[in-house]
């Protein structure tokens, strides 16, 4: 028996209406009567019956038009119309359906099947009702999703955005909700000028894929801009991932350096699909994933180790998501790495990014929701802005006077990179830290200098070409691997003075320092290897060479 | 999708099937297959012979049957993987984790 409900009854035959409320009575319902269209539509108004029986024929206004009117009233609600009717002519049965009646109910009236009707159709009633809920909780559920998306989207753009995606050498493409899809793309100045590239792919979709950008995110933007090498930063994130996400949630991602200075590309790719280096020349290099995903391994058993490519003003470094090549079309093709390859190898090379952009969407024809494809181009160092890091907010007093001497040997020359160290201690020096980029570039380019060519010995014509590039690198990976014995020192003395404060730094090496020649061929500005030393020359106030042991002296200075 | 898994006779080889897309559709059915069974085998067998397609959530489930079967002590074997499955778990290297072929 279905619950109690009120019944409208239309019928201008007054017996047949009271015999009609009796039986629905008996059943249980309440009744309502009108006995004419109008009326009903009135009484429906104003009750809301669940359910109406409807006679065809009536004066003033007809069953079929108040029936019109009745389920315009109802809108979403589901209110059973049954006719009721002596008319046996298709054609009236039809009227009496296209006007919104839900069942018939022929003269004379069965007790029997009335009652099963009203049954039947009561129950057809409760189970729209239901999906008539459950469609409304969903549509309510999705909506603050949405809008938790958006928050969340809002909150994470203000993070990601921090580093310098619309710097002039940077395109990308990325759908807006990509990061809900897993995908996330970073990039970030080094305090050398350099720059760093993350393109990160998490596991799932949704928020599960989301949270872990929030750490990687914090990771690679803070241990960039304290100069810490590529390889530092993803033992870093790989850590901390294989710390926080559960098992079988993990992070595939390219990170590349671009070293603008001394024109070379570093790459480590851990299950992203291969990414490409275009050269000018319109030779290609893919980028290839020779690890396993971040988050996955144990920090003991974590490689770190990066491929280095030399690099050429105008060449191009394209990386995308597996989204790029499963992009699907209508015809549920995918757009497939054969492709995506043929238009890279055809297109102008000015025109990569905007070539591949337009096949695909040539393709796919509409926007594919889970892609993120970006090209980063080797542009002059000069046309990128110089980050210069803000003054702390802290008030504590910098320190001014003082002086501090690091020896570095061979088994932490081996492993570690002081640098990050170093910086994070001179820019205690508040006036220090619109010279921080000047600063690194210089103790960068005098450690290297002091390690490669003083501690292991290196020859640096070697890297005349690309070939002695990378055996200038395998050779500089081999002696550093098998490296017992040497030093690296570096002294730093900071001092005040009268209109201001000046940084004098002191390098020298177990390998006997700077050649004389080196500095004297610098000084006299001839185009030589020793590019470096010329450099060195430009950002320091003061430069020169002890003759003594050859070690090398810089000094900047700043004023109030 | 249907995930089936066989013991060995003797209990110590558990042998789980995959038909059809691997994705993470077939999460619950995966961890079932090796979670709901009788026996505690010493090794794993994930036979790809009937998977079309593996997306990185299936990367994400053999990491989970890996932890499951003890982590790095883990014995899982992935036979009868297509050339397109392969390439999917060789660029993710995942070679350096299970043994493949």
């Amino acid at each position: 028996m279905s619950e109690p409900c009120t019944v409208l009854i239309a019928e201008d035959n007054a017996a047949d209406r009271l015999l009609l409320s009796t039986i629905v009575s008996k059943q249980g319902h309440r009744a309502i009567v009108a006995a004419n269209g109008a009326e009903a539509v009135e009484l429906f108004a104003q009750e809301r019956p669940q359910l109406v029986l409807m006679d065809a024929l009536m004066p003033v206004m007809d069953g079929f038009d108040a029936t019109r009117q009745i389920k315009a009233l109802a809108g979403d609600e589901l209110v059973p119309v049954i006719f009721l009717t002596s008319l046996t002519e298709t054609e009236a049965l039809v009227r009496a359906l296209d006007a919104g009646g839900d069942d018939f109910l022929s003269k004379p009236y069965n007790k029997v099947i009335l009652q099963a009707k009203l049954g039947a159709m009561l129950r057809m009633r409760s189970l729209h009702s239901t999906v008539l809920e459950q469609r409304n909780l969903i549509a309510k559920h999705n909506e603050h999703l949405l809008s938790e998306q958006r928050v969340a989207k809002a909150v994470f753009d203000r993070i990601a955005h921090a580093g310098c995606l619309s710097a002039a050498n940077i395109r990308y493409l990325q759908s807006p909700f990509a990061l809900f899809n897993g995908d996330l793309l970073l990039a970030a100045f080094t305090p050398s000028g350099g720059m760093n590239i993350l393109l990160g792919d998490f596991t799932g979709h949704g928020l599960p894929a989301a949270v872990g950008a929030m750490p990687l995110s914090e990771v690679f933007y803070g241990m960039t801009a304290k100069g810490f090498s590529i390889a530092d930063v993803l033992r870093e994130m790989n850590q901390k991932l294989k710390r926080i996400l559960p098992v079988g949630v993990f992070c595939c991602a390219t990170l590349i350096h671009l070293n603008l200075h001394q024109r070379v590309l570093e790459v480590w790719n851990g299950g992203l699909p291969a990414g490409v280096l275009c050269r000018k020349d319109g030779s290609q290099q893919p980028l290839l994933s020779r690890n396993l995903p971040l988050g996955i391994l144990e920090p003991e058993s974590f490689n770190d180790h990066c491929e280095v490519f030399d690099i050429a003003e105008g060449d191009r470094i394209l990386l995308w998501s597996d989204g790029v090549p499963e992009s699907g079309n209508a015809a549920g093709e995918m757009f497939g790495e054969e492709r995506l390859l043929n238009v890279l190898k055809n297109a102008p090379h000015e025109h990569l990014f905007d070539q591949l952009r337009a096949a695909l969407s040539n393709f796919t024809g509409e926007q594919q929701d889970d892609l993120s494809l970006v090209e980063v181009a080797v542009v002059p160092e000069e046309s990128l802005p110089w980050q210069s890091l803000p003054a702390s907010a802290s008030t504590r007093q910098s320190p001014l006077d003082w002086s501090a001497g690091f020896d570095f040997r061979a088994s932490t020359l081996q492993a570690f990179n002081p640098l990050p160290f170093l910086m994070q201690w001179l820019l205690e020096v508040q006036e220090l830290r619109p010279l921080a980029g000047t600063l690194y570039t210089m103790l960068t380019e005098v450690y290297s200098n002091a390690l490669e060519h003083g501690v292991l010995g290196l020859d640096s014509a070697l890297k005349a070409d690309a070939n002695g590039f990378a055996a200038y690198y395998r050779e500089r990976m081999e002696r550093l691997e098998a490296l017992e014995q040497g030093w690296v020192r570096l002294h730093f003395d900071h001092r005040m003075e009268a209109e201001g404060g000046c940084l004098t730094i002191q390098v020298s090496d177990s390998g006997g320092g700077l050649p004389a020649a080196a500095m004297a061929v610098a000084n006299a500005g001839t185009p030589f290897a020793g590019r470096g030393l010329r450099l060195l020359n430009e950002l320091a106030d003061e430069c020169w060479r002890d003759e003594a042991d050859g070690s090398l002296f810089l000094r900047v200075r700043w004023q109030r | 999708m249907p995930i089936s898994s066989v013991a060995s006779s003797d209990g110590h080889e558990l042998t789980i099937s995959i038909q059809g897309r691997f994705d993470f559709g077939a999460h619950q059915e995966f961890r079932d297959a090796y979670e709901k069974v009788a026996v505690t085998p010493k090794t794993y067998v994930v036979d790809m012979k009937g998977a079309t397609y593996l997306d990185s959530s299936a990367l994400g489930m053999l990491l989970l049957l890996r932890d499951h079967a003890g982590g790095d002590n883990a014995r899982i074997r992935l036979v009868h993987c297509n050339s397109d499955v392969r390439k999917i778990l060789s660029i993710s290297n995942f070679e350096q984790l299970f043994q493949i072929s």
